[in-house]
């Protein structure tokens, strides 16, 4: 039975804190007055003209739907700092979203791995799943604050979302076409929905691999079959929609069909990783002793496999826009590799260039520093792949990863490990009455 | 000369050959070639055979399809032929370079794939129309065959397959044409 330092707590809190101060800073900081945020942006541009830029063709589309006063072609001076308010005052609220969605996708992606392993019946996986449940147990209250986050977009605290917002939604032929799906009220209703599914499966799964580990038959492993593979059915459906109501709707005018998977690959190769770092942490404190190489073996192959995998995802949806160039898709990659340059391509480098070459040797994969190494990198690009779903739409060209975003980033990271950890100590970490149990703990490569 | 003698034993289960073969060479005794009708997994590791070296040639051939892949699309669209696709002037090779990725990354797998296949081939020495070396065919069908250089020590050797679940043992002098 694993038990809760106080030195992990401490510095778990300590890290919510510091982050709690950086998330109150960036929302202190930004302007109220659209003098205020043109005085930021001249100070930080050492007054260099800001207009010249935002005049470029794939600002346009954004002009017109982010500032309620962009339809008054006289209001030139005007629009454009409206327009530059409202992408300040969105930046903290900008930061909150992206790490909260970070964090909260690391939990889903672990359950969708977890349920994989219950419907497929894995052999190899049962020694891990103690692990698996407990940063699944941070899914709750991870998505439980992204609706929160979601329903004071619905209230107008902020502007992430520009179709909930009435007034441009007047002046905008297309978005009015989508009313129908993207209002306010239905979209927090499916939020809901999706959250309560995934958190239903959650807690029968967690409490049948519990009630296994005492049990004299295999009832309970034969429910949570049954049910794993009822919520893989229901999760691949939500995970969609999900990704298109969270985070492609920022961008109203655009759409992907394969959005969805880019984001399960995202969250899945996040959770995997995850998976493997706390059962390394966990190993190196002398507990899971019945985890072995071959285990963590099998992580960095999962690693590797689907870093490859979100890399063809990625490929795939940016080579047909790029190829067509139709305007109303194009301008979506046009705005990450004019304004977002080093993010963009940075994260091809951490999430696919880097975990090849290091996944690639088998050897490697054995060696328990090289998957730190390797999913510490693989983490970061993928807040950073998150950062760019998000922050391109919601603050323009005016991105930093100053102390909001990295505030945010650290606050959430206390919260999870809190209350992953905090889970991990409640129940032994030996699922002992797992029928494949010993076949788990014989596994080798 | 009992060198060139060699006893054959065979086995009708891959579970017990493994432990078989784990029992004699616990005893020292040295085993010149297994013939399986299937892959058995863990056999090299009981063997204990040197680790193979053909995922090393894998990315190494992978390496020289990725090169030659870009070499071929840079001469034939940017070099030889530059035309116009899609409003997209083909004149620099990093800047049209999204639409070679299919062919850059299939001519890694396929150069890898094929010489990976080749070069086994080559080391097992098979080629098309060789006769085959095994030396019971039933070891094509359902049976597996363990062959151990002999050094005087048949009677010990005998006992010891028998008690490793041998279904099956033959002596007999080896061609020395092989060698």
């Amino acid at each position: 039975m694993y038990t809760f330092t106080n030195k992990l707590r401490n510095f778990s809190i300590i890290l919510m804190v510091v982050g709690f101060l950086g998330l109150v800073y960036g929302f202190l900081s930004s302007p109220d007055t659209v003098a205020e945020a043109q005085a930021m942006v001249a100070d930080a541009h050492h007054g260099e003209g800001h207009g010249a830029e935002h005049g470029a063709a794939p600002h346009d589309t954004h002009n017109d739907h982010q500032s309620p006063s962009a339809h008054g072609e006289e209001h030139g001076e005007d629009h454009h700092g409206e327009h530059l308010l409202h992408q300040l005052q969105n930046k903290p609220w900008a930061a909150l979203y992206v790490a909260a969605f970070f964090f909260m996708m690391i939990a889903l992606g672990t359950l969708a791995f977890y349920a994989i392993n219950r419907a497929a019946q894995a052999g190899w996986s049962p020694a891990l799943f103690r692990v698996m449940e407990g940063i699944t147990a941070y899914l709750l209250p991870g998505a439980l604050i992204v609706f929160v986050i979601l329903a004071l977009s619905g209230m107008h605290f902020n502007h992430l979302f520009i179709w909930m917002d009435p007034e441009v939604v007047a002046h905008d032929k297309l978005i009015q076409g989508k009313v129908g799906f993207l209002n306010v009220p239905f979209f927090l209703a499916r939020a809901l929905f999706y959250i309560a599914g995934w958190a239903t499966y959650r807690y029968f799964s967690r409490k049948f691999s519990l009630a296994q580990d005492q049990a004299t038959d295999v009832s309970n492993h034969k429910k949570n079959f049954r049910i794993s593979a009822a919520f893989l059915v229901f999760y691949i459906v939500t995970e969609s929609m999900m990704s298109w109501d969270w985070v492609m709707s920022i961008d109203p005018h655009w759409f992907s069909t394969l959005f969805g998977w880019y984001v399960f690959a995202s969250m899945f190769v996040s959770g995997i990783t995850t998976i493997a770092l706390i059962a390394i942490y966990l190993k190196s404190k002398g507990y899971l002793e019945k985890v072995n190489d071959s285990h963590i073996h099998d992580l960095g192959k999962f690693m590797f496999g689907i870093s490859i995998f979100w890399t063809y995802l990625w490929f795939s949806q940016f080579m047909l826009i790029w190829y067509s160039n139709i305007p109303e898709e194009v301008t979506y990659f046009i705005t990450r590799i004019e304004d977002y340059n080093l993010p963009f391509f940075g994260m091809l480098v951490m999430n696919f260039i880097f975990p090849l070459l290091i996944l690639m040797n088998s050897d490697y994969k054995r060696l328990n520093y090289f998957i730190v190494m390797a999913g510490i990198v693989i983490l970061l690009g993928h807040y950073i792949d998150v950062f760019n779903m998000i922050m391109p739409s919601a603050v323009g060209d005016q991105w930093f990863i100053g102390v909001p975003e990295i505030g945010g980033f650290l606050f959430f990271f206390g919260l999870f490990l809190l209350v992953v950890f905090k889970e991990i100590s409640k129940a032994p970490l030996h699922a002992a009455g797992d029928p494949y149990m010993g076949e788990s703990e014989r596994f080798h490569y | 000369m009992s060198s060139n003698q060699v006893i054959h034993a065979l086995y009708d289960d891959d579970d017990t050959l493994l432990s078989a073969v784990k029992s004699i060479r616990e005893k020292k005794h040295h085993i010149e070639e297994v013939y399986t009708p299937f892959p058995v997994h863990g056999l090299d590791k009981a063997l204990g055979l040197a680790d193979t070296r053909i995922s090393i040639m894998a990315f190494i051939y992978g390496c020289i399809g990725f090169s030659v892949a870009i070499l071929m699309m840079n001469y034939i669209m940017i070099e030889d032929w530059p035309q116009n696709i899609g409003g997209k002037p083909s004149f620099s090779y990093l800047e049209n370079m999204p639409a070679f990725v299919p062919i850059m990354f299939e001519l890694t797998v396929f150069f890898a794939a094929h010489l990976m296949v080749i070069t086994f081939y080559l080391r097992s020495r098979l080629w098309p129309f060789k006769e085959a070396e095994n030396p019971n065919p039933l070891t094509t069908d359902d049976k597996f065959l363990v062959e151990i250089e002999l050094h005087d020590n048949e009677k010990e050797l005998n006992a010891l397959l028998k008690e490793t679940g041998a279904i099956d043992i033959t002596t007999i002098e080896k061609k020395s044409d092989h060698d």
